[in-house]
């Protein structure tokens, strides 16, 4: 057997996979939301910055093919481990309570699931212009594009959610990633995640605050 | 004090099961849990029914035997301690208590609370050991070891197999027995000529005996009686790592 089918073949080379994925996502989360923020140094700033990611042409297009690939393979692994975790215990127990398992791990399923359908979605809707929710799209003026779409409470609101999914994940996934991948220091409380929920409240406020600004009519 | 149990019976690998109750009336506090149960089946008995099987040897935490997930916890509630070691004065008269066997498709029930752990002694087969033979026990001192790596050893080499980490996590995950056999031997310098090739073949085992992955729950952490550490498991994967990418 290939020596990287064997080693995918075992979980801990899945969630290798799913390790060095999400970290990628991480990474790409938080420039993504540095970059958004300049929603609040007005249209020119922020057109001039989505100007800016356009003109880097052939590297734009490497760059969106790294991340495209990486949550195709994140989602392939994240389905086959919730797979085999399914089929580990055939019968359940009767009586179980969990001692330590956060609210965040318990959700890296179903908040995965709600993350890629946001991923989708927020393609077709800023990217594409596939979605028109306010009937405005304008490829030159993102700015305009985020305020029309912002006024609409439905759309204000799954931003919202998808952000809140978003923040569960990475209170988890910044932490178990770095163990899945075998650079946890030894720790006398392994379970402290006092780096990953400071990612996560940061990338959620910097994102959650956009939406809910424009809404609020903070920006125009 | 006078408890209730609700208690897994099951006559055999292939029959159904269910949770049937029984009355524990006159127990004392000062009564392990399993010397509890052995009063229930010792009246069981005298009434003309089957005992409630379950698993047990040295009764003094050392062995890994016991087992029992009680009230929903694996080795019931106190942290760092087995079944055996657990005292009724854990409980409070009249509580109603539920006793179920290990879950795990790796792990079938045998009989009532009584669980197939084989899969564990396959894995250690696999490569839980030195190939090597060393001879009797060298003088000490004449092979250096840091005493942090002397330390991270002994933690890990505590484990008594008893299987509370599958029991506990929701993925019924072997991750922390195996990552602590892999880590007791990978500390230490008579580990090290097999180390890659150990970690390969003890996850591979892993694998075939249908475990579930690792989701770093902490379950596995909190449920076991001689509180290993989940740091093992990320000692394991950078090794499974390393030797899928080194050679
Ligand atoms: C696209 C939809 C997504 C799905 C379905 C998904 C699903 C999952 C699941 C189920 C896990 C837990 C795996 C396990 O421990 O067994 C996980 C872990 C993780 N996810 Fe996601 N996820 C998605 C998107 C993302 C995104 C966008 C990011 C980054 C911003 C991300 C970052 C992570 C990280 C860092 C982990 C931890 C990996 C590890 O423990 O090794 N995920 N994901
Ligand atoms: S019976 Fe030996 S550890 Fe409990």
């Amino acid at each position: 057997m290939n020596r990287a089918t064997r080693f995918y073949q075992a979980a801990i080379g899945k969630k290798a996979v799913m390790g060095i994925t999400g970290l990628i996502g991480i990474g790409f989360v938080i420039g993504h939301m540095a970059g958004n923020l300049l929603v609040f140094r007005g249209p020119d700033a922020m057109n001039a910055y989505a100007h800016f990611l356009k003109s880097t042409g052939e590297l734009l297009w490497i760059v969106r093919l790294v991340l495209i690939t990486a949550v195709v393979l994140h989602v392939i692994a994240a389905w086959q481990l919730t797979l085999q975790n399914r089929a580990a215990r055939p019968v359940g127990y009767v009586d179980r309570k969990p001692q330590v398992t956060t609210f965040a791990s318990k959700t890296m399923r179903w908040g995965g699931v709600i993350l890629l359908l946001f991923i989708v979605l927020h393609i077709l809707h800023f990217t594409t212009g596939t979605l028109r929710p306010s009937g405005f799209f304008d490829e030159a003026d993102v700015y305009g594009n985020v305020i029309a779409s912002f006024r609409i409470w439905w759309v204000t609101l799954f931003y919202v959610i998808a952000m809140i999914a978003l923040g569960l994940h990475l209170y988890h996934g910044a932490w178990s990633s770095v163990r899945s991948l075998g650079y946890a220091q030894p720790s006398k409380d392994p379970l402290h995640r006092r780096i990953a929920l400071g990612i996560a409240v940061v990338v959620w406020l910097g994102f959650t605050a956009i939406p809910v600004a424009v809404f609020a009519g903070l920006i125009a | 004090m006078n408890l209730k149990l609700r208690v897994w019976r099951q006559a055999d690998a292939r029959a159904a099961g269910k949770m049937v109750e029984y009355d524990a009336p006159d127990v004392s506090p000062d009564m392990s849990f399993l010397e509890m149960l052995d009063v229930v089946n010792e009246r069981l008995t005298e009434d003309g029914q089957d005992p409630i099987a379950f698993d047990h040897d040295c009764r003094e935490g050392i062995c890994g035997s016991c087992s029992l997930m009680i009230n929903g916890t694996a080795h019931g509630p106190m942290k760092g301690t087995a079944t055996c070691q657990l005292h009724m004065r854990s409980f409070k008269d009249g509580d109603l208590i539920n006793v179920e066997p290990w879950r795990a498709k790796a792990f079938p029930v045998i009989r009532d609370l009584v669980v197939d752990r084989s899969a564990f002694d396959r894995i250690i087969g696999a490569g839980g050991y030195i190939t090597a033979a060393t001879g009797g026990a060298q003088d000490a001192n004449s092979l250096l070891i840091p005493k942090v790596d002397a330390d991270a050893s002994m933690d890990a080499a505590a484990c008594i197999g008893c299987g509370a980490c599958v029991a506990a996590c929701p993925n019924a995950s072997a991750s922390l027995f195996t990552a602590a056999k892999v880590s007791h031997l990978g500390h230490l310098p008579q580990g090290q000529p097999e180390r890659y090739r150990r970690v390969l073949s003890m996850v591979s085992q892993m694998e075939l005996e249908d475990f579930g992955g690792c989701t770093l729950y902490g379950e596995c952490q909190e449920a076991c009686p001689k509180e290993i550490s989940i740091d093992n498991i990320s000692t394991m994967n950078r090794d499974y790592i390393m030797a899928g990418v080194g050679s």
